[in-house]
C-alpha cells in the first residue's frame, strides 16, 4: 500500500478534513445565523453593541414585515383590546394594525418571476441543447459561440437599452417582462450546461428506442429526459438562484405590480426608522424557497457539478 | 418473419464510402452472417436495414415492401447493439417490456408478463428482473439487450456482434440458444460478427464484405471450400489459410501468382522437406509451424504428435487454391 490513498483515509487525515470542513461551514453559515437571529430579536436587541447572543425571541419583526401599523391614543387602544397574538405584539407599542404590508405581494412576484423564468429557461434550454447536441445545425459552432457571447458582459451593462425597449413594448413593471428578461439572461447558461449533459448520453439509447417502436419525440421524453434529469435539476438551481437574487434590473424595471422582493426589502428600512428585525425577517423568508429547492435537488446538484464525468 | 432485400445500396460518410452498391437478399428464415474486418461496412449494412442510416442510393425491401423512406419504428425490426443499449434509468423488467409497450405494439400486460418470463428464463436472467440495468455485469447487460430483441416478433432480427462481450462459456451457450430460436421460430437473422466459429455454426449464409463491397455470399461451407479470393478465403478457417508464392510448388496453373493452402490442403509425409519451427498443443488439435524454403506456414497435425521443433516433415499441396496477382481465385 502506498502512504497516500484517496479511499483509505487515516484517522489523522479524517480529523484534519473534519476541522477544515467545520471551519468553512462556520464561516459561511455565520451571516445566515446572524440574519435568522436578528429576525427574532426586538428592535433594541438588534442594534445592541456588543451584539446579544442570548435574547428573548419575539415575532415583532415578522409582524412588522407583514403589516402596516398606525399609532393610536391610549383611549382607543384601551377600547379595542387585541383580538389575536399579533394584535397583542403591536398593541404593547401603542400601535394598531392598519392592514397587510406589500411584502406578501412582492414575495409572490418573486415566486412567479423566479420560478416562471427558471421553467422557461430550462424548457427552452433543453430543447435547444438537444438540437445542438444531436442534429447537424448549420453554423453550429458560431451559433453556440453567439449564445455564450450574450454572457460575456454583465447583463446590467445593457440596462438602458433594455429599459427603453421595455418602455416602448409596454413590458415595464410586468411579470411577463421580467420573466422574459431573466430567461434571456439565463438561457445561454442553460443551453451550454444542458448541452454538456445531453452530449454525455450515448446516441445508442435513442436509436434503441427508435427501433423498439418509438418516435423521435417519444424517445426524447422516455429515454433522453430521464437521463438528463440530473443536468436539468442542476441547471434549474443555477437559473433560479440568478432570477431569485437579481436586484439591479428589478430596481430599474419594476416599481409596483411586478416588483420582486429584493428591491422591496431595503425599502422596509425607510418606513418609520430602521426596523432591522423586519428587514432580517424579510431576508429569512426570502432565503427559504431557494434553500428548500436546493436541498430537494441537492443529490442531483452534487452529481451535476461533476458534469456527468462519473457516468459508467 | 420476412425476406430482406438490399438493392444497390450506397452509403457515404463525408468523403469515405462505407457501402458501394451492395445488393443482397436475406431469404425468409435465413441466418445471414456478415464477415469482414472493421470498416468493411458490416455495421452500416445493419443500420441501413434498421433505418438508422439512410442510404445515398439504392433500396431496402422487407417482405417485398420498399421501406427505405420509413422510420425504424415503422419497419418492425429488432436490433441488438454491440454495447451501451440498455436504458440505464430502468430496471431489467422495464427494459425488456419497453419494446412491447411501444405505441406500435401496445401489448396487454398479462401477455408482456408471460413473454418476459419466457425470455428471462431462456437467457438465465430471471433472478435479475428487478435489478437496475446499471447494476448488472457486462455479460448480463448483453443478455438483457438480446432479450429485448427476442421479446418481439419482428420482421428481422439485426445483431451487431451481440456475443463479443461475453465470456467463452456463455458465448457457446448463447450461440446454441440463438441458433435454436432461429430454427424453431423460423426467424430471419442478419448478424455481424468477427468470430468465425459463430459464422460457421450459426449461419445459413455468410456474406463477405470488403471495403463496402459484398464480395461473396454463400453457405459457410461454400465460402470455406470455394472462396473467390484470398480475402474471402482468409475470413474463415482456423488457423488461417497459408498464402505462399505459387512457384514454390510444381504444378501451378498459368496466371497464378500465389497458392493458398488450408491445413487440410497440406498432405504430410509426402513431397518435399520442411522444418518444424514450433509445436503448439491446443488440446483437441496441435498446430505445426513449419518453415518451407524460408517461408513460414501453419498447419494442423495429430493431437498426440511426437514431432518437436527441428524435426523434418515432408509436405505436399493437395487440391490447393491458386490466386492471381490481384488476389482473385484462378483455380
Amino acid at each position: 500500500m502506498s502512504a497516500f490513498s484517496v479511499t483509505n483515509v487515516s484517522p489523522g487525515q479524517k480529523w484534519i478534513a473534519g476541522i477544515l470542513v467545520a471551519g468553512y461551514a462556520l464561516i459561511t453559515i455565520l451571516p445566515l445565523v446572524w440574519i435568522v437571529a436578528t429576525g427574532f430579536k426586538s428592535s433594541a436587541d438588534s442594534i445592541a453593541y456588543p451584539p446579544t447572543l442570548l435574547f428573548e425571541p419575539t415575532l415583532e419583526g415578522y409582524v412588522n414585515l407583514f403589516t402596516t401599523q398606525t399609532r393610536q391614543s391610549p383611549e382607543v387602544l384601551a377600547a379595542n383590546p387585541p383580538q389575536t397574538w399579533y394584535d397583542g405584539i403591536v398593541h404593547e407599542r401603542g400601535l394598531v394594525i392598519a392592514g397587510p404590508s406589500r411584502f406578501g405581494e412582492r414575495f409572490m412576484n418573486s415566486v412567479i418571476i423566479g420560478f416562471g423564468s427558471t421553467f422557461l429557461s430550462v424548457f427552452l434550454g433543453t430543447l435547444a441543447a438537444y438540437a445542438f447536441s444531436r442534429f447537424k445545425v448549420p453554423l453550429k459552432d458560431d451559433l453556440l459561440f453567439f449564445v455564450l457571447s450574450t454572457r460575456m458582459m454583465p447583463p446590467i451593462a445593457v440596462a438602458i437599452p433594455v429599459f427603453l425597449m421595455f418602455r416602448s413594448l409596454g413590458l415595464n413593471d410586468t411579470h411577463a417582462g421580467m420573466i422574459l428578461l431573466y430567461t434571456a439572461v439565463n438561457l445561454s447558461l442553460a443551453v451550454w450546461l444542458l448541452k454538456g449533459f445531453i452530449d454525455e448520453i450515448p446516441l445508442e439509447y435513442e436509436e434503441a428506442a427508435l427501433i423498439d417502436g418509438y418516435t423521435r419525440l417519444q424517445a426524447f421524453y422516455k429515454v433522453v429526459l430521464p437521463q438528463a434529469a440530473t443536468g436539468i435539476a442542476s441547471t434549474a438551481i443555477f437559473c433560479l438562484i440568478f432570477a431569485w437574487n437579481e436586484y439591479a434590473f428589478a430596481v430599474l424595471l419594476t416599481s409596483g405590480t411586478a416588483q420582486t422582493a429584493p428591491p422591496f426589502i431595503p425599502t422596509i428600512i425607510g418606513v418609520g426608522g430602521q426596523d432591522w428585525p423586519a428587514v432580517a425577517a424579510g431576508a429569512t423568508i426570502f432565503l427559504l424557497p431557494v434553500m428548500v429547492f436546493t436541498i430537494l435537488l441537492r443529490k442531483h446538484l452534487l452529481r451535476g457539478i461533476t458534469f456527468g464525468a462519473v457516468r459508467k | 418473419m420476412a425476406e430482406v432485400e438490399l438493392a444497390a445500396i450506397t452509403k457515404n460518410f463525408g468523403r469515405t464510402c462505407a457501402l458501394d452498391g451492395v445488393s443482397m437478399t436475406v431469404p425468409d428464415g435465413a441466418f445471414v452472417v456478415l464477415l469482414g474486418p472493421t470498416g468493411a461496412g458490416k455495421t452500416t449494412t445493419l443500420r441501413i436495414v434498421a433505418g438508422l442510416e439512410r442510404p445515398e442510393s439504392g433500396e431496402v425491401r422487407i417482405g417485398g415492401m420498399p421501406v427505405t423512406s420509413l422510420t425504424p419504428a415503422q419497419r418492425n425490426v429488432a436490433m441488438v447493439f454491440q454495447q451501451y443499449s440498455l436504458y440505464p434509468h430502468m430496471t431489467v423488467r422495464e427494459n425488456l417490456a419497453f419494446p412491447l409497450k411501444s405505441p406500435q405494439l401496445r401489448t396487454p400486460p398479462e401477455q408482456i408478463e408471460r413473454k418476459l418470463r419466457e425470455v428471462a428464463e431462456m437467457l438465465q436472467i430471471s433472478h435479475k428482473l428487478d435489478n437496475r440495468a446499471t447494476a448488472l455485469s457486462g455479460g448480463e447487460m448483453q443478455r438483457v439487450s438480446i432479450g429485448r430483441a427476442l421479446v418481439r416478433n419482428p420482421a428481422v432480427y439485426l445483431m451487431d456482434e451481440p456475443l463479443s462481450s461475453l465470456d467463452a462459456k456463455l458465448r457457446a451457450d448463447l450461440r446454441v440458444e440463438l441458433k435454436g430460436i432461429q430454427a424453431e421460430m423460423g426467424a430471419t437473422f442478419l448478424y455481424v460478427t468477427h468470430d468465425q466459429t459463430e459464422a460457421m455454426t450459426m449461419a445459413t449464409h455468410v456474406g463477405v464484405l470488403d471495403r463496402g463491397r459484398l464480395v461473396q455470399i454463400g453457405s459457410p461451407r461454400e465460402i470455406y471450400e470455394n472462396p473467390i479470393s484470398i480475402y474471402a478465403a482468409s475470413r474463415l478457417g482456423q488457423p488461417r489459410i497459408n498464402v505462399l508464392p505459387a512457384d514454390l510448388f510444381a504444378g501451378a496453373p498459368a496466371g497464378a501468382k500465389t497458392i493458398g493452402l488450408r491445413p487440410e490442403q497440406i498432405r504430410q509425409g509426402e513431397g518435399e522437406d520442411s522444418i518444424v519451427t514450433r509445436v503448439e498443443h491446443l488440446g483437441d488439435q496441435t498446430r505445426l509451424h513449419l518453415s518451407f524454403r524460408h517461408h513460414a506456414l501453419v498447419t494442423v497435425t495429430d493431437p498426440h504428435t511426437a514431432l518437436r521443433s527441428g524435426d523434418v516433415v515432408r509436405i505436399r499441396p493437395e487440391r490447393p487454391f491458386y490466386f492471381d496477382a490481384s488476389g482473385a481465385r484462378v483455380h
